[in-house]
């Protein structure tokens, strides 16, 4: 393919560096050129080469399409068949960018905005170093768990260890705070032996299963709790006594609510 | 050894106490021009700092313990935030005015639950993949929300459609490059708009020991430390993207954590093990924003009226300055 140089020259009909197209080299030449909008075509005739001022005549074209062809036509009359085409080809491109530019302002224009290297950069180190000192696992603990304190969950939750230490607290509220702290301890105590018995003897699989379900299906109906729940019996079927205390200790809060209230009277009266 | 009594560190003899070393007074480690030398005199009046420190320490320690009760209390580490620069605009929690006007503005039919939100999400034009399945993801996470792609429409048109489909909010996800990084939060009857710079999107299968899919309950919602005016209007923005009463049986809970101007989206299961402990999982999509303009109508860039607009020259300045 050949390849060829693009003229510089702002009256070029083509845009190319040929010896038919260069305005310098053509004592008779035409243009088409716009305007804002408007279409011109501009005529070079050799009568006034001596007269650079005036070198170049301007006639405005119609915004008609093909009235401005005509224009073109009436104007170029007899002169040289390339440049006739030539400025007929050049309007029609013109007229359609301008077509062009016209529906396009007319939509969505999408606003470029430059990314500074060094802001973004300063941004992604400050938004880490937030990060970090965000601690976001623990502020969403504490403020769950502060959440629990104030009862926005209602019963959902039973925490009986709360309550009963309320309850003590309630009890004891004559004697000295020293005794009170103490026999709270002592309580802590005798229940936490008592809960280890409990768990130890009445660890059947059956009953644990079946007291579940009720649980269960009495308060809440979730997908979750049943799977944990059905793990848990799973692991109780297939593991011994022993080992299961490791998971039913950690389990604890599901198992407890049954015997606790069982039992309650009973570590009262070792308590007292 | 010809200066300063330094060893050659060919010798491969440590050089002594350096208590016994004396540098001249005007001896600086960084005037030495062999880049060697440097590095090692340089390690070692590093050594020599830190042995001065420890030695500090502890003599600080043993007068805290020689003065038993009566030592001045602990020093307090400085942290950005608590040198943070009073904002004047900082909400009292018992400010009349700012309750007057949180009693009357526009989310006050959401918090007086007559509107149930109902939300919008979608995207600018030709989203890639990406940018495709986060807009999923995000709808998971809020409830009653809607994706619709946007083939070129434009925004101002879409909006008055929205209000007459009974639409609350609208949720614009920008995206450049590929991934998603802006977002433009915009209540819906005539409400404010908000536009965030979003950064460090993580998908579902991008975070780890995730949990299952969020289900169809009605998540808690959780913000944190917005402080200012400002960001208490934002805050109130974020909460009414979510209806009012939470449902504690799915036990999933939205956190939109606000850290020196950087707010952080996260999205949890928690289950309370005891009641002093609770373990959260994360699932679902985070992300964070960064305000860039909050706008009091709805989307209108060039006419909009803009309450808060981020001027990098002005509000930059200062590193303990915050303005969330």
């Amino acid at each position: 393919t050949k390849t060829q140089n693009f003229c510089r020259n702002e009256y070029n009909l083509t845009g190319l560096c040929n010896r038919s197209s260069c305005p310098l080299a053509n004592s008779q030449y035409a243009t088409v050129r716009e305007e804002k909008g408007r279409c011109y075509l501009y005529m070079k005739t050799i009568e006034r080469a001596a007269f650079p001022r005036r070198l170049w005549e301007r006639v405005l074209l119609s915004k008609n399409y093909e009235k401005a062809l005509e224009e073109i036509d009436e104007n170029l009359i007899y002169w040289p068949r390339f440049i006739r085409h030539k400025c007929k080809q050049r309007f029609t491109k013109i007229t359609q960018y301008l077509i062009r530019i016209r529906k396009l302002t007319l939509k969505r224009q999408r606003k470029l905005v430059p990314l500074r290297r060094k802001i973004e950069r300063r941004e992604n180190r400050r938004e880490e170093k937030a990060l970090i000192a965000a601690q976001l696992d623990n502020a969403i603990e504490k403020e769950l768990l502060e959440r629990l304190k104030q009862d926005t969950y209602g019963d959902i939750y039973n925490f009986p260890i709360h309550a009963f230490d309320k309850a003590l607290q309630q009890q004891d509220a004559e004697s000295e705070s020293e005794s009170d702290a103490e026999r709270e301890e002592d309580d802590e105590d005798d229940e936490d032996v008592d809960k280890r018995e409990f768990v130890e003897a009445e660890d059947s699989e059956l009953s644990d299963f079946e007291d579940m379900d009720k649980l269960e299906t009495s308060s809440e109906e979730e997908q979750e709790e049943e799977e944990e729940v059905e793990k848990k019996a799973s692991h109780s079927k297939s593991k011994g006594k022993t080992p299961l205390k490791g998971p039913a200790r950690r389990k604890r809060p599901y198992i407890e609510i049954e015997y606790e209230e069982e039992t309650e009277p009973s570590t009262k009266t070792k308590a007292a | 050894a010809a200066d300063g009594g330094r060893p050659v560190p060919g010798d491969g003899t440590d050089p002594p106490a350096p208590e016994r070393v004396l540098f001249p007074p005007t001896f600086s480690v960084s005037e030495i021009k062999n880049k060697q030398r440097r590095h090692f005199m340089f390690v070692r009046w590093k050594q020599q700092q830190r042995k001065e420190k420890l030695a500090l320490k502890k003599k600080r320690r043993k007068e805290r313990e020689a003065l038993g009760d009566k030592a001045p209390p602990k020093a307090i580490p400085k942290t950005i935030e608590n040198q943070r620069v009073y904002d004047e605009t900082t909400v009292d929690p018992n400010d009349e005015e700012v309750a007057f006007d949180e009693a009357t503005d526009e989310f006050a039919p959401y918090f007086n639950r007559q509107t149930v939100p109902k939300i919008l999400i979608t995207t600018s034009d030709r989203p890639r993949g990406r940018t495709v399945r986060f807009c999923e993801q995000l709808a998971t996470v809020i409830p009653n929300s809607h994706v619709y792609y946007r083939r070129g429409l434009a925004l101002k048109r879409i909006i008055p459609q929205c209000i007459a489909r009974d639409f609350t909010d609208l949720i614009v996800i920008n995206e450049d490059r590929k991934i998603p990084n802006g977002l433009v939060l915009s209540h819906l009857p005539d409400g404010p708009t908000a536009h965030f710079r979003m950064s460090s999107v993580r998908l579902r299968k991008e975070i780890k020991r995730k949990g299952k899919e969020p289900t169809e309950h009605v998540p808690e919602v959780i913000l944190n430390n917005f402080t200012t005016r400002l960001g208490h209007s934002i805050g109130r923005m974020f909460a009414a993207l979510f209806p009012h009463d939470p449902q504690f049986i799915g036990r999933q809970v939205a956190t939109f954590h606000n850290q020196r101007d950087y707010i952080f989206f996260r999205f949890h299961r928690y289950i309370f093990k005891s009641e002093k402990k609770v373990g959260i999982q994360e699932l679902g999509p985070r992300f964070t924003l960064k305000l860039r303009s909050l706008q009091k109508g709805t989307f209108d860039s060039k006419f909009g009226e803009y309450e808060w607009i981020h001027k990098r020259r002005e509000m930059d300045t200062s590193r303990r300055k915050f303005h969330l």
